[in-house]
């Protein structure tokens, strides 16, 4: 090939790769710039709420009347319902999940572990709606009979369906951490004459420990953001609760049930917004504090 | 009590545990299939819904979740990919790199309703796309986004680095390196992660709740600037919203929603499964 | 012709750090057109990395950095553009490193990269760099079969063949035999004396009895520094410095 015909070449390609390469670049920060990007336009959309709510009021305010004359926009009784659905379900699913991925990663033998890897990536992908759909046609039912209340939709069914879907989150997550406990803890502790079930226990268990906290706060934000479901099998009742077997509604079902009937710019279209404000920033929170975590101990 | 009883028992608890995550997916499987399967015959999917959806099929959701699945991974993937490339190929590790892991990991928590209230502000509002496909599918794309990038990047480090090294020394240029000697080995990775990310845009419902979802719609869609109606947010409707829609119609619908996502899943798990044992560095 | 004695590479006060780590210090020596120029040194001596100094391989490297200046020809590789200066300067490393394609397309990589297209042009660049590297007879009924297929000895001549394939003025060598059986080591070392007609070679070992088969001149390095640099048999037989009598005999390395 001669030197010429190279030179030109080399020119022609490299004009195209310098333009392949700012692509690649933009595309680079496009997750950054959407981050930002959702903020800003939950901000726009939302923010003018404050102008007739304060921001006391708002986040304080025990009642949620969006569509009384006047309009009442507290969302404690939404923030009072995502907890308390939210706190069930930590309660059911955190030690299951533990267990469970204690038992995926450690005892299961290699076949069935790899069955049961791929059971709860299913489970992950049973799309929400679903799931609220069989909540609502089984569980509910269930829990009216069993307790004999008027409805079966209440905070302990939608506890319930929750704790279920964290599920995916907390085991596969969890297990990556058990399992990335070097060998040479458990061998140690064999070698001591420590049973299997006293090293799994004592000291796996023990040095996976923040793997596991992380597994269950991005548990949790899942189960805090998680919407379909929870509209589905929850009652929807905006009142604060003084039971699981009350209805509730959490922040996410306010937004999905009732964007539909609001006007564009009102007061209670910004209201929404605004709830969608108040989760972003929850989620971000759990996501950031527990990815710093993770990286702080990774590199202890 | 004797550390052999101790352990024996403990295990059983584990196992009981573990046993407590896996049934329920069996038992609405089960459920799925027992009472939706009278439903399913070519009818069902092939005709329009009648009488205010309480009889007919439901064609046109299905027609219309495959429009936007189809738009958010035409929109997806090239972005994804790119992404991951510059995180792995050419980003050092730095503030910006960190930074971009950072907003990915916030991107995959983000709850998916407040996607659709971004979907809303930007797409439909903001841009002046009103209530469509193309909002619908731009919205599921950006959700499924951290899902492609995270596969892709996977993928990509996965290519040992004496490719890179080998071919650079022969003169190849950074994108040549990237293009010949890494991008082809990392396909079956990325395809991985775009079905995956295909399975999760088909069953969501809130994103596309305030961006494209018809409630019902008398003929299909024209043009990506239509409505449509959508399997998940139709299984929503008949089941919420629409009093006497017959239990096997509903159940039917679940049906047909759970098998294109769990098939899809699946196809990605196997997909996965394979690679991994055909490598060969 | 070019005269065998002109000046191909010149390093003048080469200082290598990776990190904290300084790699070489302060190194001056020249290598001259069509010969064989080995490198001998213990672990850690330097000599690899200045070997991928040459043709900027360092570069990749997170927290590399470089003083002095290395001279191709005359001119600083630093402005020389880095994909010409690789394409000039070629390497075959110390493992094989056939790329997951066929036998073909390893060995059309190179001209492909730099635009050639023309196929009845790269089976002529497939058959000449193969016969110079001694694996047609052996491959050409199979050019299309994996790479990855071949024996360890032949994987390694397919790689001399890839970087002859892009017609380069010098060729690196870095320790391209330590993975090889004694037949494919005489193989490796008989193309080595072939080529030098063509290119300069610059060969890296760890092996000293190598050294002396096939260097024209040999340099020996310890701990990032140049200890001498003279005819390979003067450094074998009559070193002027201990050390290097203490590592070409063996006692230590």
């Amino acid at each position: 090939m001669s030197t010429d015909e190279r030179r030109l070449a080399t020119k022609v390609r490299k004009v195209r790769e310098f333009l392949i390469e700012r692509t690649i670049f933009v595309s680079g920060i496009t997750s950054i710039v959407i981050v930002a990007l959702i903020f800003i336009f939950l901000l726009k959309e939302g923010l003018s709420i404050f102008l007739t709510e304060s921001v006391f009021d708002f986040l304080g305010g025990q009642f949620w009347y969006p569509i009384s004359d006047p309009a009442v926009f507290g969302i404690l009784p939404l923030i009072a319902g995502s907890v308390l659905v939210t706190v069930g379900a930590a309660i059911l699913s955190v030690p299951i999940g533990i267990a469970s991925a204690l038992y995926i990663a450690e005892i299961a033998p290699p076949r069935t572990k790899e069955v049961l890897k791929a059971g709860i990536e299913l489970l992950a992908a049973i799309p929400s709606v679903i799931i609220g759909f069989i909540g609502m046609v089984t569980l509910g039912p269930l829990i009216k009979d069993l307790f004999d209340i008027p409805t079966g939709l209440t905070a302990l069914t939608g506890s319930l369906t929750l704790a279920f879907m964290a599920m995916p989150t907390i085991v596969s997550i969890a297990e990556d951490a058990i399992t990335a406990v070097p060998r040479q803890y458990r061998e140690a502790a064999i070698a001591m004459g420590a049973t299997k079930w006293q090293t799994t226990w004592k000291i796996v268990a023990v040095a996976a420990r923040p793997g596991m906290v992380a597994a269950v706060m991005l548990g949790m934000g899942r189960v805090i953001g998680e919407t379909m479901a929870v509209m589905m099998v929850t009652g929807n009742a905006a009142l604060i609760p003084h039971s699981f077997l009350q209805p509730v509604r959490t922040l996410t079902a306010t937004i999905a049930a009732e964007m539909g009937e609001t006007v564009q710019g009102g007061d209670h279209y910004a209201a929404l917004f605004a709830i969608g404000i108040v989760l972003f920033i929850i989620t971000f929170l759990i996501n950031a504090v527990t990815d710093l975590y993770l990286h702080r101990s990774v590199r202890k | 009590m004797n550390v052999r009883t101790e352990q024996k028992l403990a295990f059983s608890v584990l196992f009981l545990c573990t046993v407590l995550v896996v049934l329920p997916v069996l038992v609405i499987l089960g459920i799925i299939v027992v009472k939706g399967g009278s439903a399913l015959n070519w009818g069902f999917l092939t005709a329009m819904p009648r009488a205010g959806m309480t009889a007919g099929g439901i064609m046109p959701a299905i027609l219309g979740t495959l429009y936007l699945v189809m738009g958010a991974v035409l929109f997806a993937v090239p972005l994804g990919v790119l992404s991951a490339i510059y995180l792995v190929e050419y980003s050092r590790e730095g503030r910006i790199s960190r930074l971009i892991k950072l907003a990915i990991v916030n991107l995959a928590g983000v709850p998916s309703v407040v996607y659709g209230l971004f979907g809303l502000g930007v797409f439909v509002v903001f841009l002046g796309m009103g209530a469509s496909i193309l909002s619908g599918s731009l919205t599921l794309g950006i959700m499924i986004l951290p899902v492609i990038i995270t596969a892709s990047r996977e993928a990509l480090e996965s290519v040992p680095r004496s490719f890179r090294v080998v071919s650079l020394s022969l003169g190849a240029s950074r994108w040549q390196t990237i293009r010949y000697a890494v991008l082809p080995h990392a396909i079956p990775g990325i395809l991985t992660g775009t079905i995956l990310g295909l399975g999760r845009a088909a069953g969501e419902t809130a994103p596309i709740l305030f961006t494209v979802a018809a409630f019902y719609l008398p003929k299909l869609p024209q043009s990506m600037f239509d409505q449509t109606m959508a399997l998940p947010y139709h299984l929503y409707v008949i089941s919420t919203q629409v009093p006497g829609v017959p239990e096997n119609i509903r159940f039917g619908t679940a049906l047909v929603l759970l098998l294109l996502v769990l098939t899809l899943n699946l196809a990605a798990i196997l997909l996965r499964y394979r690679f991994r044992k055909r490598k060969r560095w | 012709m070019v005269a065998p004695t002109t000046t191909c590479i010149s390093a003048k006060d080469l200082t290598l750090h990776f990190g904290t780590t300084c790699a070489l210090r302060s190194l001056s020596l020249d290598i001259r057109k069509n010969e064989i120029f080995t490198i001998i040194g213990p672990a850690n001596s330097g000599k690899s990395s200045f070997l991928q100094a040459l043709n900027r391989l360092n570069d990749l490297q997170v927290g590399y950095r470089e003083e002095g200046t290395i001279e191709l020809d005359g001119v600083n590789i630093r402005s020389i553009d880095i994909e010409q200066l690789r394409a000039r300067v070629g390497i075959v490393f110390a493992l094989p490193f056939p790329l997951p394609m066929s036998i073909y397309d390893n060995i059309t990589y190179g001209p492909r990269m730099h635009g050639l297209r023309n196929r009845a042009r790269l089976d002529d660049i497939v058959e000449r760099s193969l016969s110079e590297s001694f694996l047609w007879d052996e491959v050409k009924d199979r050019l299309h079969a994996p790479a990855m297929n071949l024996s360890g000895g032949q994987q390694q001549r397919l790689c001399i063949a890839r970087i002859l394939a892009v017609e380069p003025e010098v060729i690196l060598f870095d320790e391209p035999t330590s993975g090889l059986d004694p037949i494919s080591t005489a193989r490796v070392e008989e193309t080595m004396r072939i080529l030098r007609s063509r290119y300069t070679i610059v060969l890296v070992t760890n092996n000293v009895a190598q050294a002396a088969r096939v260097g024209d001149r040999t340099a020996f390095f310890l701990m990032g520094e140049l200890i001498e640099l003279d005819g390979t048999s003067v450094i074998f037989t009559t070193p002027s410095d201990r050390r290097t009598d203490d590592y070409v005999t063996g006692k230590f390395g």
